[in-house]
């Protein structure tokens, strides 16, 4: 050990050369978050007579800033956080499901609660409902994009709006927001819109869509996911909003699944044809 | 201790992709905006106007949901849209034109609480376009359209581009089937293109005057327009939504389009 503390616990440089800091950005002007880092996959929600139902998985994925022009490929995803819980609960009613940057998820995640503590001292108490909390994230996201500061999520709220109907509606990283009776964020929204569409087509009533139907959907939702979506896990959360209350399930497994259709799967790798 | 690791002949790692190797260091920025898609349009008649859109919201191929609305009405009561007399249609990127809403309806609001009298469209249509040059640098990334009936009573309507140019019309057609509805528009609205059978040959051809139309024949202009739009253009669908100003106030309407 020498007397200079600023090299102490620094690899030694006569073993591993000198420290190259130029993967540092030490010149030109200031940046703020241009891509997101460890982020979470879909999030997919569906409404049904009398709640909502939020589900996603538990998996955060780690994209290294020098793997980032491979994203596209989708090499270069290490699995790192497989016990990330991407529900929030807001007050009794609204469940919050965050997709994108986890960091970001945390940072919304303590403004929420720091709202919920100020809405709980007040005399009233804390009445904000799924569509208030969706209204004040959208201007968050949208304040913050029009910072070039985004904040890289694309959340679903679900919950109750004032008139007590289901609430579920949309928010991203740009303040674009949108509502729809099923809703999925990213390849959720390819995967897993297609079967929801299927089970619950716009004819059908929303008075028709029972509970245990809309928790079967979301389950089967998550399976193909797992099944097609490289950056997911077969770990993942639900939760379940009605008028009493809020069942959220955080250490769910996929059960009954199905590899069989691997077989059949030609044209990669060795077997081509 | 000499080095474990030759920092003279640094190995190149070696990727399938040509892609990746091309990369090097790469920026990757954020783009603050996005096109929702959609499309909206206004025609304005004696005594009333029309604003219409779509109702689809739209990222790239996705559908967002079925059911955003475009078209929006101003001073009016929060939840209801009670005692509004002006209407808004914003179309492109969806998010900014929510914030364009929210900030011209709080305006109209502002200025009947320090007035006491409703804005009227005149100033309502100046106070948009100031609104809009404000960001003239970052620019709200809309196509504003703004109607309701002037202070004689006739409809009136004001369309914009992003940095708040703006100007009185007849008619008006805006986003992403602009190019398809506009035409027709000039030809079935402002009579471009037709004549007076009979009235000479060549030059001597008197144009048809345009007048101001019917209620009715405008309302089946704006479906035609629509169903029109709707086979051709993929981020148009769904649901037209209509809003319809008279003396008597303002009317709201639904109708399905095609949802393919």
């Amino acid at each position: 050990m020498d007397h200079f503390p600023g090299t102490w616990g620094r690899p030694r440089n006569d073993v591993y050369g000198a420290y190259d800091p130029s993967y540092l950005q030490s010149t030109g002007p200031k940046t703020h978050t241009s891509s997101p880092a460890v982020t979470g996959t879909s999030v997919v929600g569906v409404v049904f007579n009398g709640g909502v139902v939020i589900a996603t998985d538990n998996l955060a994925s780690l994209t290294p800033s020098f793997l980032l022009p491979l994203r596209t490929a989708s090499y270069g995803s290490l699995a790192r956080f497989t016990d990330t819980k991407r529900l929030r609960v807001f007050g009794d009613q609204a469940v919050v499901g965050f997709g994108g940057d986890v960091s970001d998820m945390q940072y919304i995640d303590r403004l929420l609660e720091s709202i919920d503590i100020r809405e709980n001292y007040s005399s009233h108490g804390n009445t904000l409902n799924a569509k208030n909390l969706h209204t004040y994230l959208a201007k968050v996201f949208y304040k913050r994009r029009s910072e070039f500061n985004p904040l890289w999520n694309h959340v679903l709220v679900a919950g109750f709006d004032s008139a007590g109907k289901p609430f579920l509606s949309s928010a991203d990283l740009l303040g674009t927001t949108f509502s729809a009776p099923h809703l999925a964020t990213g390849f959720g929204a390819h995967l897993a819109v297609p079967i929801l569409r299927r089970l619950f087509p716009e004819e059908r009533p929303v008075e028709e869509i029972s509970q245990e139907e809309a928790v079967e959907a979301l389950k089967q939702c998550m399976k193909v996911l797992f099944y097609r979506d490289a950056r997911s896990t077969d770990k993942y959360s639900i939760a379940v909003i009605t008028k009493d209350k809020i069942d959220l399930k955080e250490d769910e497994q996929l059960e009954k699944q199905s590899w069989a259709f691997a077989e059949k799967i030609k044209g990669y790798g060795r077997q081509t044809v | 201790m000499t080095s474990l690791v030759d920092h003279s002949a640094r190995e190149t790692v070696g990727f399938s992709f040509s892609e990746a190797t091309a990369a090097g260091a790469k920026q990757h920025g954020f783009y603050p905006y996005t096109d929702n898609g959609g499309s909206t349009l206004g025609i304005t008649g004696s005594d009333f106007a029309i604003l219409a859109g779509d109702t689809r919201s739209t990222s790239g191929y996705n559908i967002n949901s079925r059911m955003v609305p475009k078209v929006f009405k101003i001073g009016g009561d929060e939840e209801t849209g009670e005692g509004a007399r002006i209407m808004l249609s914003v179309v492109g990127f969806a998010a900014d034109g929510t914030a364009l809403k929210e900030r011209l309806d709080a305006m109209v609001k502002m200025y009947k609480y320090k007035h006491g009298k409703p804005m009227s469209v005149a100033a309502c249509a100046q106070r948009l376009s100031t609104i809009l040059y404000e960001k003239r640098f970052f620019p709200y990334y809309v196509h504003a359209i703004l109607a309701g009936l002037d202070e004689e009573g006739k409809g009136a309507l004001y369309s914009y581009d992003p940095v708040g140019s703006y100007e009185r019309e007849q008619c008006r057609a805006a986003g992403a089937a602009s190019s398809l509805i506009m035409p027709f528009l000039d030809n079935q609205v402002n009579f471009k293109n037709q004549y007076i059978p009979g009235s000479g040959e060549g030059h001597a051809l008197v144009a048809r005057k345009p007048e101001p139309l019917p209620l009715e024949t405008v309302k089946g202009l704006v479906r035609d327009a629509f169903t029109s739009a709707v086979e051709r253009h993929i981020e148009v669908g769904d649901n037209l939504q209509m809003l319809i100003i008279t003396k008597d106030g303002i009317q709201e309407t639904f109708h399905p389009l095609k949802k393919d």
